[in-house]
């Protein structure tokens, strides 16, 4: 059984106007369940888009989005997966025990179990002194990692995450990886994650999606066989640079692709 | 409160600045009243001082409470029906454009001569557009990462509300009640300008004015700055009550 399945769907912006924005076009993509799946590709590939229509925040103009044989609509409203962005986006008059309590009060959790749970989670994220302090008295790092407790609170099977580690610094961002990567083992979390980075995509995942602008779409898919266990030794192997330099090369594709379009486009223009 | 030291010692130092210029160029009494005689004069109509606070503090009060009632229900009510909002946002700019105190002689017309109520209004008035204004920006300016996340959790509109857009708008309400509470008093007390009860802080400033008491008069302009100050302290003291431990 797949955890995701997206089948030949599209998402078209201000349809039939001037501005009419073809975000994605017939896109096939399927995630089997404890894979981490990365999206990658330059701004306004629609990766964004992608997964918002997976989250079902978007309703795709054609195709379906189904997570866990459910519609993508149904999945939202079950909570079947966590979310978590590029802010952290915790919420500033709740305390970190509270911001991460929040998904399990939508559920109409009681608040023993809820505070237990969160308990549970901070553990995870290796902050339980944290629990009673604010967003504002924590670093960066630390407030994404509360995200992605918080994304995770419900014990979803699959987790969304756009451009996380966007806003981090290089040193936090790598230390980051490797949590991620054993908070998902740990709970075997099904990941879709968007980046613009490529040794990011490359280390994380077991696939890398790249994606091409103008129209938004799939042009290549690229598998990484690094293993399942993955170290800081994984950012000096070989097979590391190989995927990099394969996800490099699809890229420079689409972007020569691109940059030959809007030459053609700059001709007509004048 | 760490650098109040030095705000002493300035105010001090202004205060005895003033004196020695009234002494110094033999100012008349007419022209300035020196700190020593405003204070004499203070202590000595204490009572009566206390009496037009208690006045102008009262309406503005009211008119504070009733306006921040009303502001904050007009703003729920607009951020739920945003075309509402449409229609009464030129409304309220033209409102704000007028010289809104001259509302107040229209007002005295419409009730007896002995009412308090055509201040209150007035004060009503301007508190309510004020928190109106940013009440209303914090329900609506929410951080789209929270409105996307609460989706995500399948929440309802109300629940977005409960959760996100009201302590959103907390501290929103309390910088409306900081301007606002100052502006009560000021409000209350040039209302006391257009005729109606000789009563105020304002009626008394002007009665001694035309009755060349200048100390006199100084008198109850302390009186009047420290009610706007009372005001002040009492919203500050009320913002960190609903924001304790939170971030400033």
């Amino acid at each position: 059984m797949s955890a995701l399945e997206v089948v030949s769907t599209s998402k078209i912006f201000n349809q039939g106007t001037a501005k009419q924005v073809d975000a994605l076009v017939d896109v096939n993509l399927t995630v089997n369940p404890g894979e981490f799946v990365s999206l990658i590709g330059p701004s306004g590939c629609g990766k964004s888009t992608l997964l918002r229509l997976i989250a079902n925040l978007l309703e795709p103009t054609s195709g379906s989005v189904s997570v866990n044989k459910k519609t993508a609509a149904q999945a939202r409203l079950d909570q079947d997966y966590g979310m978590a962005f590029q802010q952290a986006g915790l919420f500033d008059w709740r305390t970190v025990s509270k911001n991460i309590e929040l998904p399990l009060e939508l559920k109409g959790w009681d608040k023993a179990k809820r505070e237990a749970r969160a308990k549970e989670m901070l553990e995870l994220v290796k902050l339980p002194e944290f629990a009673d302090l604010y967003p504002w008295q924590l670093s960066g790092g630390m407030q994404q990692r509360i995200a992605i407790a918080r994304a995770l609170a419900a014990h979803p099977q699959l987790l969304l995450m756009d451009e996380p580690f966007g806003a981090l610094d290089e040193m936090t961002r790598e230390y980051m990886q490797g949590e991620l990567l054993r908070i998902c083992g740990e709970t075997s979390t099904t990941v879709v994650f968007v980046t613009h980075s490529i040794p990011e995509a490359v280390y994380l995942s077991n696939r890398v999606i790249v994606m091409s602008p103008r129209p938004g779409r799939i042009t290549a898919v690229i598998d990484v066989d690094l293993g399942s266990k993955r170290n800081e030794d994984t950012r000096a192997a070989d097979g590391f640079f190989r995927s990099i330099t394969a996800v490099r090369e699809a890229l420079r594709g689409t972007h020569a692709e691109h940059a030959a379009a809007n030459a053609v486009r700059g001709v007509e223009d004048r | 409160m760490r650098q109040v030291g030095p705000a002493i010692i300035f105010g001090i130092a202004f205060l005895a600045l003033w004196e020695s210029a009234v002494r110094g160029f033999d100012l008349k009494p007419y022209f300035l009243a020196a700190p020593s005689k405003i204070g004499e004069q203070f202590f000595k109509n204490y009572s009566r001082i206390w009496e037009a606070s208690m006045v102008s503090g009262g309406n503005a009060l009211v008119g504070l409470v009733v306006g921040t009632v009303l502001g904050i229900a007009m703003s729920f009510i607009l951020s739920r029906y945003r075309f509402l909002g449409e229609l009464i946002t030129p409304l309220a700019i033209a409102l704000n454009a007028i010289p809104i105190f001259v509302l107040v002689a229209v007002l005295n017309n419409m009730y007896s001569i002995t009412s308090e109520i055509p201040r209150r209004v007035m004060v009503t008035l301007v508190v309510y557009f004020i928190v109106l204004v940013n009440v209303a920006k914090g329900l609506t300016q929410v951080r789209s990462t929270h409105v996307e996340l609460m989706r995500s959790y399948a929440a309802s509109e109300f629940a977005i509300l409960r959760k996100v857009r009201v302590p959103n708008a907390v501290p929103y309400l309390f910088t409306a009640l900081k301007v606002a509470a100052p502006a009560s008093v000021i409000t209350a007390f040039v209302s006391e300008y257009f005729g109606g009860l000789q009563n105020g802080l304002g009626s008394r400033i002007t009665s001694n004015i035309a009755n060349a008491k200048n100390a006199a008069a100084w008198a109850y302009v302390l009186g009047a700055c420290l009610l706007g100050l009372a005001f002040y302290a009492v919203s500050i003291i009320l913002e960190g009550i609903a924001r304790k431990g939170e971030a400033k």
